[in-house]
């Protein structure tokens, strides 16, 4: 009989606690209190001690980036249509954090897609457009998006437009630059660099346009940011107010300068950055990559660099320079109030994975985490979740999970994508 | 009579003797290419294609089974001497990246590495020859 009342009042306890827990975290009073159970195994994943993880869904295409209302919902932007729409409004209706209700929407295939102040933002890979939202955060008027950017350019390399908004009704998009270093021949051995590099008046670059204006393009936007090969993962960052991107770096040092490089420094070299940027700033492409073992902005050989002569320096440094080809396309802030008090502020960081260190095994898929403070690193990099990929030597890309895009959900719980087999993942800290 | 008897004997021997030669030479002839294939391979189209031949997907094409890898070798020619820019779906997909002109490449090596490659990874197609890649190359394009 005392065991039962002991066994009871602990039950009491643990009910309260997790609405306790639930209310304080949510800004949302809709959200359900029924407590999230990992898969398991944590669906592959592999995590620090005391975090689990589920796959919500694997059942919509490729998705790409992912955003999350406070309700729970999920919007993802998809790489390829499924059953002809590239947007999808994905919903846990019973409370037990797998998908269950799904809507699609939009006819364009795309990358970005953010929430902000009640409007739904997506990207396809030439226009930004946006949709109103209900108090529920559902889209309006599917069928009527409201096109805020048209006409960004899309030559198939580096196509993906991805999106961040500002406090201040900006928001920013990537133009990848539609080359590898600009050179007069893309990734042909021994090709020159063009000088001065024609790619560089309308990609390779960050634009930031007004978030409430229809129909602009590159006469009415800002060039906010040059000499950025490619960006897929950016975000906000509402510690500093300022933007931060995750550049992948360029490819092929061996492949197209097999004197300068050896296989070994062609698969490491060059860094993928991540860069805090400020209206007006170079990060230097093509004339210039960073070398993370060097510590330093070496010429690109496609201008007469050799692997040590350094230059740009105009060019902004990074904030950490990973090693290269690892392929970021997701970054996001964390300001949750789930994870343990070291992720508050921090940055987390979805690898892709590369394809470019071949003959060697190949890097990446991952999701990594930087712990920070007022917009710096106070640490070292570390991996968060691995086993995407399944185990090590990974030598192909087609048969991985890739993360791609990452959200916060309202509780603080972090949604990662994957573009390859569909997965969503939703990773919890359980304290287990 | 007999001299010209046994000339058309020994003529008939030797045509026999070259007709019985050419299948087994073909075969360690398209053995051989594959293998000097392989290391064409590895070293130019490996950092790309992969090593299972299975690509990068949305940026660098697979070579397992596409009707481009099977096909007409012509066109197949045309892409490695010429490299690739071109928006295409293959088995239903797009894929970004740019591939460079390999026309650095000497007849014998094409021929090798896409016999090679059709036959591998699954594949299983004819020999392209080093005439047909001089008969591509010297095409206008």
């Amino acid at each position: 009989m005392k065991k039962f009342f002991l066994t009871l009042a602990a039950t009491i306890i643990s009910v309260l606690l997790v609405q306790a827990h639930t209310t304080a975290n949510n800004d949302s009073t809709k959200q359900k209190s029924t407590v999230i159970i990992p898969d398991p195994g944590n669906a592959g994943l592999i995590l620090p001690k005391g975090f689990g993880a589920l796959k919500v869904t694997d059942a919509y295409g490729k998705p790409r980036h992912i955003a999350v209302t406070p309700e729970g919902y999920i919007y993802v932007k998809l790489a390829r249509l499924f059953n002809g729409k590239g947007i999808y409004l994905l919903k846990d209706t019973n409370g037990d954090g797998r998908v269950d209700a799904a809507t699609g929407l939009g006819d364009y295939i795309g990358t970005g897609i953010a929430l902000k102040n009640g409007y739904l933002y997506a990207s396809s890979d030439e226009n930004v457009y946006r949709y109103k939202l209900n108090t529920q955060h559902e889209v309006i008027t599917p069928n009527q998006p409201e096109e805020i950017v048209h006409g960004l350019l899309n030559r198939r390399e580096h196509e993906s437009k991805s999106i961040t908004l500002d406090n201040d009704g900006n928001i920013y998009v990537n133009v990848g630059a539609y080359s590898n270093s600009c050179q007069v021949q893309d990734r042909v051995a021994g090709s020159p660099g063009m000088k001065p590099c024609p790619i560089l008046d309308s990609a390779g670059g960050i634009w930031q346009f007004k978030a409430d204006q229809p129909h602009q393009t590159y006469g009415s936007g800002v060039h906010y940011a040059k000499g950025l090969r490619n960006v897929v993962g950016l975000d906000w960052n509402t510690q500093t107010n300022s933007l931060f991107v995750m550049q992948h770096g360029r490819d092929q040092l061996h492949d197209n300068w097999p004197n300068l490089y050896t296989v070994q420094q062609s698969a490491e070299l060059p860094a993928e950055c991540m860069y805090e940027i400020h209206k007006g700033d170079n990060a230097g492409w093509p004339y210039i990559y960073y070398d993370q073992i060097q510590h330093k902005k070496i010429l690109a050989p496609e201008y007469g660099g050799d692997g040590k002569k350094t230059a740009g320096e105009d060019a902004i440094n990074p904030i950490i320079a990973f090693p290269g080809h690892l392929a970021p396309d997701g970054l996001l802030f964390y300001t949750g109030n789930m994870f343990p008090e070291k992720y508050k502020y921090g940055a987390f960081i979805a690898f892709h994975g590369s394809w470019n260190r071949a003959p060697l095994p190949q890097e990446g898929y991952y999701v990594v985490f930087v712990p920070f403070k007022n917009g710096k690193p106070t640490g070292e990099w570390e991996v968060f979740a691995n086993g995407f990929a399944g185990k090590p030597p990974i030598i192909s890309t087609r048969n991985a999970y890739r993360p791609c895009g990452l959200a916060q959900g309202p509780d603080g719980s972090l949604y990662v994508t994957d573009d390859n087999k569909g997965a969503i993942y939703r990773i919890i800290y359980t304290g287990k | 009579m007999l001299k010209k008897i046994s000339f058309f004997i020994s003529s008939f021997f030797l045509l026999w003797l070259i007709v019985a030669a050419i299948p087994p030479f073909q075969n360690t002839g398209i053995k051989v290419s594959i293998q000097r294939g392989e290391k064409v391979y590895n070293k130019v189209c490996l950092p790309c294609h992969m090593a299972d031949g299975g690509g990068v997907p949305n940026m660098n094409p697979p070579l397992i089974q596409t009707s481009y890898i099977l096909g007409d070798k012509t066109k197949l020619i045309s892409i490695v001497l010429h490299g690739m820019t071109d928006r295409v779906a293959i088995n239903g997909d797009y894929y970004s990246n740019n591939m460079a002109p390999h026309n650095d490449l000497t007849d014998q090596q094409i021929a090798d590495v896409l016999t090679f490659a059709r036959n591998s990874f699954g594949n299983k197609a004819s020999a392209v020859m080093p005439v047909e890649v001089k008969s591509v190359r010297s095409k206008k394009q």
